[in-house]
């Protein structure tokens, strides 16, 4: 007879917990024994026991924390079959980052997929995400909107191109995640057979090393020097998200501020952060991928970690699949995901159920009949234009 | 239709207009004719589409999308438009159908292709109603994100890019080696795509005619008067006006080819606005250009804003509505006298010569903004704080301050530095209790960062808050992260986008709200509406308790009613 789901596993206070493996995914608190999906800081936290993970996801532990990260580590061969405690396990490639993988907990004839953060689109520094069915699938929902679908990286990285060339005095300063994303839009700017130095922050080097030293060609990437950067008239120069508003970006010659995020698809997000030239390049699944991942996967049972969960139950649900969202906090300190984590409001005054500045709705009224539209006046005069 | 598309994005993203410019001037250089003529007549508003209405829009995505999911995307984005060009269906991508109706949408459509900027502006304007839809359907299908959202904001008519119809016109002036004014000049004789117009520009063709013998001029506008910049002012090198609280008008006037008079009206903005005021237009008995503000004229006295409003807010200009609200040109500069161009006079001359104009004219309808007399700053300051002591007269009420203008002043376009200030009276100023808070739109689309506020008055169950306004700006950037705090921090009840904030006699947030005026409503609960209210400052300090009573408002009201119907006053 097979398990119940919940018996392969469960949710505890340091995250997604595996009882018959006696393990966690990806615990936001030191545990005994952790898998991790991949290397960003909310999913792979130092201080563990012993820690199992991708070849690469260890590597890039090791650079982010030292190589005393974890009590003992052991790496996980893409595709194998591994037995941890009653359950077996197999590491398959998600297409999030370099070293990236969805886990599936397997006993009695159910199988469980922890997915991570995940996407189909192509990317140059990662090995694609695979489809692994399974009958309760966990997913995230960063992007679980649909008003959410990327689109294609190459128009993306010829709008920074075609900029580059039309203000040749200018400098543009692109925001990008440290881990993944920096690299990946250093390879898709490779692509499109840009050849200049691309320049890089400090906080970029490490990785972008790494990466490199895994055999991903990006190019020649000199760090910048402090003394030089207000002569990078026409450069491009990639550095973390924080940066693109503070002085540090502000000596190079009157920059355009860039950033690339699946955040830049809504004008507002995009707005609120000062962004001039906003590049849709997501290392997420948009909505369109969530849905169809879903439905490839054949899972009778969703789980949403975190992320705008609401919508992607709400479309499960009116498509037949039972869903629930899982509420998961903690998730979302790095990377794309840290805008659903943390609204514009540094995350002070956050409520259960809002998350990224959206409401949960239920018990909502659509505010058709709110108190105040009796408020409602005619528009405001104006003094000196003409109505 | 995908290269302006992307020139609308990037430009509303983009906000030196330096940079704006460059991008203009090289999507006209490097777009073919016609679609940009098409673009540039989109930019400058010179656009108009019968059946084309943003209702179809809405309909066609409802038709197409769950109604929960784009509740929720709404509700995230924060704006129609883009939440619905970002969810809207293309083929293949059915995750946002309703549930029940996938595969019905799309079937006899003709297969979609990206259309020009030209055939979606020459279809908006030809297609009949019933047809419109599927067309529209087609093309949103064909198009991306930014397409889709493009193409929306042509047919909505409002591109709300940052970029005015002068600073368009100004980069087709860049293309070549002309003047923006040169351009401003010929534009009322052209018409979209303006082959005409850019062949002149790139030398390929003469000057087109100006097909207008009456034309706009740039309008000349001021900084506002800071206190700091009187130290830096000598006041004999200034003269002062009142500044009327009206709508400021550009009257021009000339003849046509066939010697018959021409006579036009127009915004600050040059928008032609001729027929919403012909009792005004057949008093242009001049040729030339005069700068003045619109004002009513009941009996010899101005009335208030709220008056004038009236008459803007009727489409249908009847006789019984001129009767009833009689407009009235009140002059202080002259650009044009026949075919002088007096706008390099100093301000002091071309005074000179409006004073001997409006005598010739000798017509009730047109009259002189007086001068307001004054040695030092201190005088004007007297003046500015009572008007009706330095001669406005029964006026007064419908003066907003004073406007500064140096006298040795040329007449330039745009808001040049160091010419003309404006001093305005202060507002009134209220404090209120703030009841419910808003999530705001675009960049604040998820900051409640709209406050509607009340003031006190005597409920049946003892005294009780009644909303009198709401308002959005007045604060830093800072002050709205702090108020968006307080708003989740004390939230009672939430109606959608709406929440109610704790507030009562021992509870609540005062905000001192500062307005240009009431007037009487019947929409609103309190019975008065405030003319632009702004939140003046954040009373952190001030228990709610100690907030204004509608009594305050209520005075304030009845001192402007009686200023505006003196006569009703007297019969009664």
């Amino acid at each position: 007879m097979a398990l119940r789901s919940t018996d392969i596993l469960t949710q505890t206070p340091q995250g997604l917990y595996c009882p018959l493996g006696d393990f966690h995914i990806d615990p936001v608190r030191p545990v005994k024994r952790a898998l991790i999906t991949h290397g960003h800081s909310d999913h792979a936290r130092s201080g563990h026991q012993s820690v199992m993970a991708t070849r690469e996801t260890l590597r890039i532990m090791g650079v982010r924390y030292g190589e005393d990260f974890a009590g003992s580590t052991q790496e996980a061969p893409l595709r194998e079959s591994l037995r941890v405690g009653d359950v077996t396990v197999r590491f398959t490639p998600a297409g999030h980052v370099l070293g990236s993988a969805q886990i599936s907990i397997e006993a009695g004839g159910t199988r469980v997929v922890v997915s991570g953060d995940y996407k189909r689109a192509e990317d140059p520094t990662c090995l694609p995400y695979e489809v692994v069915p399974c009958d309760v699938f966990i997913t995230e929902a960063t992007f679980g909107l649909p008003v959410f679908r990327h689109p294609d990286t190459r128009g993306e990285v010829r709008k920074l191109l075609d900029s580059v060339a039309l203000f040749p005095e200018r400098a543009h300063i692109v925001g990008a995640y440290a881990l993944g994303k920096a690299q990946r839009v250093m390879a898709l700017l490779r692509e499109e057979g840009y050849d200049q130095p691309i320049y890089l922050h400090g906080a970029m080097e490490r990785l972008t090393e790494l990466y490199k030293s895994e055999g991903i060609p990006l190019g020649e990437t000199p760090k910048v020097v402090a003394a030089e950067r207000s002569k990078l008239t026409g450069a491009i120069v990639i550095c973390p998200p924080s940066s693109i508003q503070d002085l540090w970006s502000r000596r190079f010659p009157d920059p355009v501020t860039c950033f690339a995020s699946g955040w830049m698809r809504v004008r507002g997000r995009a707005r609120q952060k000062g962004v001039e030239l906003p590049l849709v390049i997501s290392d997420h699944s948009d909505w369109d991928d969530l849905c169809r991942t879903i439905q490839e996967t054949g899972a009778g049972e969703v789980w949403v970690t975190h992320g705008q969960e609401d919508a992607l139950v709400h479309w499960c649900t009116t498509h037949g699949i039972r869903a629930r969202p899982l509420h998961m906090l903690g998730y979302g300190d790095e990377g794309e995901a840290e805008e659903a984590a943390h609204p514009p409001l540094d995350g002070e005054g956050r409520e259960q159920g809002e998350r990224g500045g959206v409401e949960t709705p239920t018990s909502e009224s659509d505010g058709a009949n709110h108190p105040t539209s009796a408020l409602r006046a005619d528009p405001p005069p104006q003094g000196e234009d003409m109505p | 239709m995908n290269r302006f598309a992307a020139l609308l994005d990037r430009l509303g993203y983009e906000p030196r207009r330096n940079a704006k410019l460059r991008l203009l001037t090289d999507y006209f250089r490097h777009t073919s004719d016609p679609d940009r003529g098409y673009a540039l007549a989109a930019m400058t508003g010179a656009l108009m589409f019968k059946e084309a209405k943003p209702g179809l829009i809405r309909g066609l995505v409802e038709e197409r999308t769950d109604p929960e999911l784009f509740r929720m995307s709404y509700h995230y984005v924060g704006d129609l438009a883009e939440t619905v060009a970002l969810i809207w269906p293309a083929p293949g991508h059915e995750s946002v159908a309703p549930a029940s109706d996938i595969p019905a949408i799309g079937h006899n459509n003709p297969p979609p292709h990206v259309p020009t900027l030209t055939e979606v502006i020459e279809t908006l304007a030809t297609t009949s109603k019933s047809d419109l839809p599927a067309r529209v359907a087609g093309w949103m299908d064909a198009l991306d994100e930014t397409g889709r959202w493009a193409l929306i904001k042509l047919i909505t008519r409002e591109l709300r890019v940052g970029v005015s119809a002068r600073l368009a016109k100004t980069a087709v002036a860049q293309l070549g080696q002309i003047e923006p004014d040169e351009v401003e000049l010929v534009w009322h004789g052209l018409e979209a795509p303006y082959e005409d117009l850019f062949a002149w520009v790139e030398g390929r063709g003469p000057k087109p005619e100006s097909g207008n013998p009456a034309p706009f001029r740039p309008s000349m506008l001021s900084h506002p008067l800071e206190d700091e910049d009187f130290a830096k002012l000598e006041a004999s090198e200034f003269l002062a006006e009142w500044k009327w609280d009206g709508i400021r008008l550009q009257a021009a006037s000339g003849h046509g080819s066939d010697g018959r008079p021409v006579r036009r009206i127009y915004s600050r903005t040059g928008e032609d606005v001729s027929r919403a005021f012909p009792d005004l237009v057949e008093a242009l008995d001049f040729e030339g250009a005069i700068d003045g503000e619109l004002l009513i004229v009941r009996e010899g006295r101005v009335q208030t804003f709220n008056v004038l409003q009236q008459r803007l807010n009727r489409k249908a200009v009847t006789p019984k509505l001129i009767a009833e609200f009689p407009a009235h040109l009140r002059v202080y500069d002259i650009l044009f006298e026949g075919e002088e161009d007096l706008r390099a006079l100093p301000f002091a001359e071309r005074r000179r010569r409006l004073e001997a104009l409006v005598t010739r004219l000798d017509d009730p309808r047109i009259d002189l903004s007086p001068m307001v007399p004054f040695e030092t700053w201190e005088d004007l300051a007297a003046a500015r704080a009572d008007p009706a002591s330095v001669g406005a007269g029964p006026d007064a009420d419908a003066i907003e301050g004073c406007m500064v203008k140096r006298a040795n002043s040329p007449y330039l376009p745009g808001r040049p530095k160091g010419y003309w200030y404006k001093w305005k009276r202060d507002p009134y100023l209220v404090d209120a209790v703030m009841m419910y808070g808003q999530r705001g739109h675009g960049k604040r689309s998820s900051f409640y960062s709209d406050y509607t506020f009340g003031v006190w008055r005597d409920g049946p169950g003892g005294e009780e808050l009644v909303p009198v306004g709401k308002a959005y700006h007045g604060f830093t950037d800072e002050e709205l992260v702090k108020l968006d705090r307080f708003v989740r921090n004390h939230t009672v009840k939430r109606f959608g986008p709406v929440r109610e904030v704790e507030y009562g006699k021992d509870k609540g947030l005062v905000l001192e709200v500062a307005f240009e005026g009431l007037q009487r409503s019947t929409r609103h609960k309190s019975g008065v509406a405030m003319r632009f209210p702004r939140i003046n400052r954040i009373r952190w300090d001030k228990p709610a308790a100690e907030a204004d009573r509608i009594e305050t408002l209520e005075k304030i009201l009845e001192r402007g009613e009686q200023e505006v119907h003196p006569l009703k006053d007297q019969e009664a």
